[in-house]
């Protein structure tokens, strides 16, 4: 009977943002990011054992402001990726289901993400 | 692979406005998105302003009276008009719900109303569901026995185990909930999404079924089952309150449990 082939409905473009969605989306997002981050943790630790001047040059990209960003950012994807990840720990287990408890535990896993981040920085003596 | 953008032939153009006549009051917006098969062109969105005084209070209400009273050729199924059917599912307002359930009063502003996303369109709000029924089929939704049936009397089943089956065999089928899944999205071809899994679920918790084994079986592979990341838009999006997510959970807690 289908004749004409029809078109796709509209998705992404049309569906209401929510929470529980957007941290999903984000996990994903931060794991590819930290795992980039990898590399940048590789390479640190390579300058680290070349001496001091090595070391010292990466230093200067990392302590200027685009440097900062970039660990600020890989900062908060830790906390986002780690909070959330004992967030899906419950979910395999079988808890935390119900719209309300899923909906509670991502505005906690987001808090709690920004705070350890922020914290950590002040602790650092970064900010 | 995923694909993030509509094909050239599903993007959306402007459509046309109808306007309620003057000195209405208690008027209300919907955009409705309109595909003719026999066109050949694009889907288009249109305005229909109503007026609400002569409109019951469901959204459903309002697509038939745009069908009586302004445009006819307006096409969107719907029968009993009381959420037992699943026909009239649709993105209503960015979620997926049933139109005779949903209150207009429940959105402010204009209310955007589509098919299930991403599904193949055949008229207006009606989308192709073969494929979910097929991948409904290949579950096997039906009772399966090894034993032969005591001669006298059903296969009974106690109250506590008739109670396992609570929250999952007023699942209706209308689709809503896989449709809002991006897993299902990307993957329909080989994820089976959170309807079909709720319902292979429900077998699998029935005490009277004795493929238990042979059911999750088949649901162990990567995509099938695996494809479920928790995002939890069926479960925030289901119309009868249910939770196909957490079914979905209880059905790889099985799958990891026989194997310890």
């Amino acid at each position: 009977m289908a004749s004409v082939k029809g078109p796709l409905s509209p998705h992404l473009t049309v569906y209401k943002w929510q929470i529980t969605m957007v941290l999903s989306i984000l996990h994903r997002a931060t794991g590819v990011f930290l795992s980039l981050g990898l590399l940048l943790l590789s390479y640190w630790l390579l300058s680290v054992a070349s001496g001091p001047d090595s070391h010292a040059a990466l230093s200067a990209h990392t302590s200027a402001w685009y440097g900062k960003t970039i660990l600020f950012l890989f900062t908060f994807s830790i906390y986002l990726h780690l909070c959330n990840g004992i967030r899906h720990l419950f979910w395999d287990a079988g808890l935390g289901f119900e719209i309300k408890t899923s909906n509670l535990t991502g505005i906690i896993t987001v808090i709690s993400a920004i705070s350890f981040t922020l914290l950590s920085w002040v602790a650092g003596g970064m900010l | 692979m995923a694909e993030f953008t509509l094909p050239k032939n599903s993007k959306i153009k402007k459509g046309k406005t109808y306007s309620a006549a003057e000195g209405v009051k208690n008027k209300k917006t919907f955009k409705v998105y309109r595909w003719e098969p026999d066109s050949g062109e694009n889907p288009r969105v249109d305005s229909y302003e109503i007026n609400l005084d002569n409109c019951g209070p469901m959204v459903l209400d309002a697509l038939i009276y745009i069908k009586n009273d302004i445009d006819p050729t307006l096409t969107f199924r719907r029968s009993c008009r009381e959420g037992i059917c699943g026909s009239c599912a649709m993105n209503i307002n960015g979620t997926n719900t049933l139109a005779c359930t949903k209150y207009i009063s429940d959105s402010n502003g204009d209310i955007p109303v589509y098919p299930l996303p991403h599904m193949e369109v055949q008229k207006d709000l009606v989308p192709d569901m073969t494929h979910f029924y097929a991948q409904y089929a290949s579950i096997k939704p039906w009772i399966q026995t090894q034993t032969p049936p005591p001669p006298d009397k059903e296969r009974l089943q106690s109250k506590e185990d008739r109670e396992q089956l609570d929250g999952l065999y007023e699942c209706i089928l209308c689709a809503c909930c896989s449709t809002s899944c991006p897993s299902y999205w990307w993957n329909s071809d080989r994820y089976l999404g959170p309807a079909i899994l709720l319902q292979a679920y429900r077998w699998i918790a029935d005490s009277r079924d004795e493929n238990t084994g042979e059911r999750l079986d088949d649901l162990e592979d990567p995509f099938k089952l695996y494809r479920c990341h928790t995002i939890m838009n069926c479960t925030n999006t289901c119309p009868k309150g249910l939770n196909p997510a957490k079914s979905i959970a209880e059905i790889k807690k099985l799958l990891v449990s026989r194997t310890i």
